[in-house]
């Protein structure tokens, strides 16, 4: 079972982000929860949540604690909490950050995703610029199922420039 | 084949409800509400299908409302969790004692003060003497499927009792995962169009309902839903096989659900989706050689004593998982009740997950391994901050 932990802050996508992500797991043929830290909710506070993927059915309830990988959707999260808490040794981490490189200890991928999200959406909302990201850092899910859960997830014209967020990042990454 | 899609909870109840073609839902948003009725909401209003809506002013309306509409004969649905449970309370009573088939989802969570909106199951089991059924879901799936079932049950002229399904407030509430969702038309040929055969309120039949009960027959008609209870439990496990029949799905035989119980001296007994983690353990310590068992309670009234007493035959550590507490008495409602239920055994009792405190896989293993040191009935609260 894969483990996956979103840092956000409240009114970023966070809990988007990782719903759009079970769903895409799914669409590539495994199991998946996807669900939001149980706490209070404030915009701009710092937020949590989860996505678990699996080839067989998943049982488990309990939040989160050693992930296997952590996302990162706000650079100045990495002052304000411990990002890489209970992270596995092996551990992969996607910042969204306008630096090249980041020093976490673990292996650590970098995305100008607020960039990619303002150039194409207009707007600095970068849930599913960062999925794109991991989906090219990790290639734990396919492209194709990850823009498919996105074009679910938001109608029309909307879900048609946050899939090409995606795919841009998804494309940016794997090139690097 | 059925669609599958990756959904909430709360959701799959809404679509639950809207596969039995519910005429009437009332709700009111106290907090903490579910998102189920907003999803019904947006259903109704995308003419996906089409319903009575109402808007009321408490959730005390809510369920006067669902007793009004279902007075008449019609089939309603309304959903409510914690505060807004207790603030039901009277009219609970008035649904079952009036043999209303309602079905109502409680999405559990803690009652204040202090104000908590989190996951535990003092609301519903406050509410256990009130003459509804309570089913407990593990799963979105199981809550989607419980909510059709419950229509099945609530309807059955042998039963004629409201029906409330309980699932844990975020842990399924908030939580995505793929859920099959029944073909529309086969679970309208299962359910049927409600028409029910017994006297309800018609304008060209003028009757009274919920009138005066003297004492000459008040006592009769707490003896009548005391009955029905009884024959719930047979009613519930026929629907459960009925279900799987048509629809591929089955919840242990509908009363109880047992996991690993082969050989096992030590099983945990709980409720709601606590029951997945438990499995999750299991399954872990089975790979070290270990072997524990779970024995679910899916049904908490109908109370399956018989079926419990058979399945823990020769089982020799019995521990129990309480979301909930009663005062007082210093042991959880579940606990009680099946000390009660096998009097000739060693039942050890953990208070658990209230107000939303995470039930962790080292929460369980701490459970069994005190369980099999325990030497006679305790009561042990897991998770508390030292």
């Amino acid at each position: 079972m894969i483990e996956i932990r979103f840092h956000g802050r409240g009114g970023q996508g966070a809990v988007t982000a990782a719903k759009i992500l079970a769903k895409a797991a799914f669409y590539d043929g495994k199991y998946s929860q996807g669900f939001p830290f149980f706490g209070v909710e404030r915009r701009g506070a710092p937020v949590m949540a989860f996505t678990r993927i699996d080839d067989k059915k998943i049982v488990i309830r309990s939040q989160v604690y050693n992930p296997d990988y952590v996302v990162v959707l706000d650079p100045t999260l990495l002052d304000a909490v411990n990002v890489v808490e209970g992270l596995k040794e092996d551990g992969v981490v996607v910042v969204n950050t306008t630096k090249e490189e980041l020093d976490l200890g673990f292996k650590t991928y970098t995305i100008d995703a607020t960039g990619i999200a303002l150039d194409i959406l207009g707007v600095p909302i970068v849930n599913t610029t960062i999925l794109g990201a991991f989906a090219g850092a990790t290639k734990l899910i396919s492209l194709e199922s990850l823009k498919r859960a996105i074009l679910d997830t938001f109608k029309g014209k909307l879900g048609e420039k946050n899939a090409k967020a995606a795919e841009v990042a998804y494309r940016m990454i794997s090139e690097n | 084949m059925e669609k599958i899609d990756v959904i909430t909870g709360t959701t799959a109840a809404a679509i639950g409800a809207k596969l039995a073609n519910v005429e009437v839902i009332a709700a009111y948003p106290i907090t903490p509400q579910s998102e189920c009725v907003e999803v019904l909401a947006k259903f109704i209003a995308d003419g996906e299908f089409d319903a009575e809506y109402i808007k009321v002013e408490s959730e005390h309306s809510a369920m006067a409302a669902c007793i009004g509409a279902s007075a008449t004969g019609v089939r309603t649905f309304t959903a409510t969790a914690s505060q807004g449970l207790a603030l039901m309370h009277e009219m609970l009573y008035i649904a079952s004692g009036m043999r209303l088939p309602i079905v109502m989802l409680n999405t559990n969570r803690a009652l204040s003060a202090p104000i908590n909106i989190w996951c535990d199951h003092q609301d519903s089991i406050t509410e256990r003497d009130t003459g509804w059924i309570q089913i407990y879901a593990k799963d979105n799936q199981e809550t989607l499927d419980s909510i059709i079932q419950a229509y099945r049950i609530a309807e059955d002229e042998d039963i004629l009792l409201p029906v409330m399904v309980c699932i844990d407030g975020f842990i399924l509430t908030h939580t995505v995962e793929p859920v099959s969702i029944p073909d529309e038309k086969k679970v309208r040929d299962y359910l049927g169009i409600y028409e029910p055969k017994h006297a309800y309120l018609d304008p060209d039949r003028p009757i009274t309902q919920g009138p005066v009960g003297v004492p000459e027959c008040y006592m009769e008609t707490r003896k009548h839903i005391w009955d029905a209870m009884e024959r719930a439990k047979k009613v519930i496990k026929r629907v459960n096989e009925e279900y799987y029949e048509i629809f591929n799905r089955r919840y242990g035989n509908g009363l109880v659900e047992g996991y690993n119980l082969e050989n096992a001296d030590t099983v945990l007994v709980a409720m709601g989706s606590v029951c997945g983690t438990i499995r999750y353990v299991i399954d872990k310590l089975k790979e070290k050689g270990k072997n524990v068992g779970l024995l679910r309670i899916r049904t908490y009234r109908p109370f399956p004593k018989e079926e419990i007493k058979e399945m823990l035959e020769g089982v020799e550590n019995v521990g129990v998982l309480d979301r909930n507490v009663s005062f007082g008495f210093n042991m959880g409602a579940l606990g009680t009740e099946m000390l009660a239920t096998l009097r000739d055994k060693k039942i050890c009792n953990y208070i658990v997950g209230l107000g939303g405190r995470d039930i962790t896989p080292s929460n369980i293993e701490e459970i069994i391994r005190h369980l099999e040191k325990c030497e006679d009935v305790e009561t042990k609260w897991i998770g508390l901050k030292e």
